[in-house]
């Protein structure tokens, strides 16, 4: 009796251990955002803090979008497990979408709302991650256990738009510039081998599977 | 055509006092590590007011020399300043050729020496939306286009930068932006315009390296990219040559690149623009953007009956 007693302080400490992990890393998740407000407002982001503040905090979006693509293949493939960090890391990426949407809206365009919409009208990279960050409302809002269980099958289903989503993120990324950058192949690169995976994954799991079963044998 | 300068009303003249300090501004930025002084040293430039003065507040030094787009260093704005130490902006020579009757070549230290240098401050539009205003130190390109005497043939003026490679690190490896050289083009009329100048400095000095130096071209009622940089050729033709950016991307840069808010960018809006340096980080007034950059009066009449929609 003393043992299972034992057994569930240390299950019950575990789990505080990861919720604090979990807390942790919104904390150092958010980091990126605080400095470069830092930075801006002190005078350290350059000539023009506004489009620098703004881009950064693109690129953090697509970072957070990348790292949640890559929880599932990690497992799968290096057996590393991180599915307990997966929301907020999902989360994360929202909240920087969110973020940049907002300095574009309210410091870059200064609340004129008529050129803002007649920005995503017009402008297919601004429609393209305007659609992005559309989608990724439903995502953010069944972001709880409540939603996960309410929802059952469909959540998973839901929960792919992300794939569209990291898509969009990494079109509008490369359509946004003047002219043919390392940086947005690399993200819009990393992203498609990503997205590849959730076609592979059915085939490679069914080779390992029978890989397994041959060495058992 | 006789041209008469607008007068320039004394609101519109830095205070002497102020002006005279701009060395001990200088000599700060550099000693607060904000200006690159490896490169080629900026030398004083003797230089009169020159008309088309602004009563609009300077951008900074720091931005104006920090915040560059300039292919051939790179395609982020810091590059320009952050790689250009390499590059040797003297000895120097423009060729001037083409359908003129005196081709001739001109070493930039008698330009400078002989050329009614001015200085102009004007308003810069960059096509990315965003605006400085600058006082540069140059002289009208009509003074040097007489020069060489163009032929009635000639039409339109075509303007080249300099390849180096082992100088511009924009210049080499795999993600090229641009095809080399960069070039550029004006009608004959705009180049022959008293607003259009050719500049060898800013702020009193010669042009630091991440801003064209030696020596550049500046329209300031076109958008930013047409004003060349480093230019080490200047040919008169009777065909509309070909431009950087236009051959880049024709449907969002075209030939003529006046400041147009009418005419939409694909991509983003031309109506409205952020001052660079002087809005900040809150509150960033985005200002109106004015049709041909504030310098209609001066230049409209050269596009008169031409549609510029279409022609943009």
């Amino acid at each position: 009796m003393r043992a299972i007693e034992i057994g569930t302080d240390i299950a019950r400490r575990a789990k505080n251990h990861g919720k604090a992990f979990v807390w942790a890393l919104y904390g150092v998740g958010l980091l990126p955002a605080l400095w470069a407000f830092y930075l801006g407002s002190t005078g350290g982001l350059g000539a023009d803090p506004v489009k620098e503040f703004e881009h950064r905090l693109g690129l953090w979006a697509l970072r957070f979008i990348i790292l949640t693509l890559m929880v599932s293949p990690l497992r799968d493939i290096f057996s590393i497990n991180l599915l307990r960090y997966r929301r907020a890391l999902g989360l994360l990426a929202f909240y920087y979408v969110l973020m940049h949407f907002s300095v574009y809206m309210i410091l870059d365009q200064a609340l004129d709302l008529n050129a803002v919409i007649a920005d995503i009208a017009k402008r297919p990279f601004i429609t393209i991650g305007m659609a992005s960050l559309a989608l990724l409302v439903p995502l953010a809002v069944t972001s709880n256990a409540w939603s996960i269980r309410r929802l059952g099958a469909n959540w998973v289903k839901l929960h792919r738009l992300i794939y569209v989503a990291a898509a969009g993120g990494a079109l509008h990324f490369m359509l946004s510039l003047k002219t043919w950058r390392p940086e947005p192949i690399i993200y819009a690169a990393i992203i498609a081998i990503l997205l590849a995976w959730r076609i592979l994954r059915p085939y490679f799991l069914k080779w390992r599977k029978s890989m397994r079963m041959s060495a058992a044998r | 055509m006789a041209y008469r300068s607008p007068p320039v009303p004394s609101s519109q003249i830095t205070p002497r006092s102020i002006y005279l300090r701009r060395r001990e501004f200088l000599a700060g930025a550099v000693a607060a590590g904000l200006i690159s002084v490896s490169g080629a040293r900026a030398e004083a430039l003797k230089a009169k007011p020159g008309p088309y003065a602004t009563d609009e507040k300077l951008t900074p030094l720091k931005d104006v020399t920090t915040y560059n787009n300039f292919y051939e260093f790179g395609t982020d704005k810091a590059d320009p300043a952050a790689k250009s130490d390499n590059f040797k902006p003297k000895p120097w020579r423009v060729k001037v050729d083409g359908l003129v009757a005196k081709p001739a070549e001109f070493d930039i230290e008698d330009l400078i020496a002989t050329m009614p240098l001015e200085e102009r401050i004007y308003r810069m539009r960059c096509v990315e939306a965003w605006s400085m205003v600058i006082p540069w130190t140059g002289f009208q390109l009509s003074a040097l286009l007489n020069k060489v005497e163009p032929l009635s043939s000639a039409k339109y003026v075509a303007f080249e930068t300099v390849v180096r490679p082992e100088e511009m690190p924009g210049q080499q490896g795999l993600f090229q932006a641009l095809e080399w050289p960069y070039v550029e083009g004006l009608r004959l009329d705009e180049a022959m315009h008293p607003l259009t100048i050719l500049a060898v400095g800013l702020y009193g000095e010669t042009l630091p390296n991440q801003n064209g130096a030696p020596i550049r071209l500046v329209v300031p009622w076109k958008y930013g990219f047409k004003g060349i940089k480093s230019i080490v050729r200047i040919s008169l033709v009777d065909k509309q040559p070909p431009t950087s950016w236009n051959l880049q991307n024709a449907q969002e840069y075209g030939f003529y690149a006046n400041v147009n808010p009418q005419v939409d960018h694909p991509r983003w809006s031309q109506a409205t623009e952020r001052r660079i340096g002087e809005d900040g980080f809150f509150g960033s007034g985005r200002r109106e953007t004015l049709p041909f950059n504030g310098y209609g009066e001066e230049v409209a009449s050269l596009y008169a009956g031409m549609d510029l929609k279409a022609n943009y």
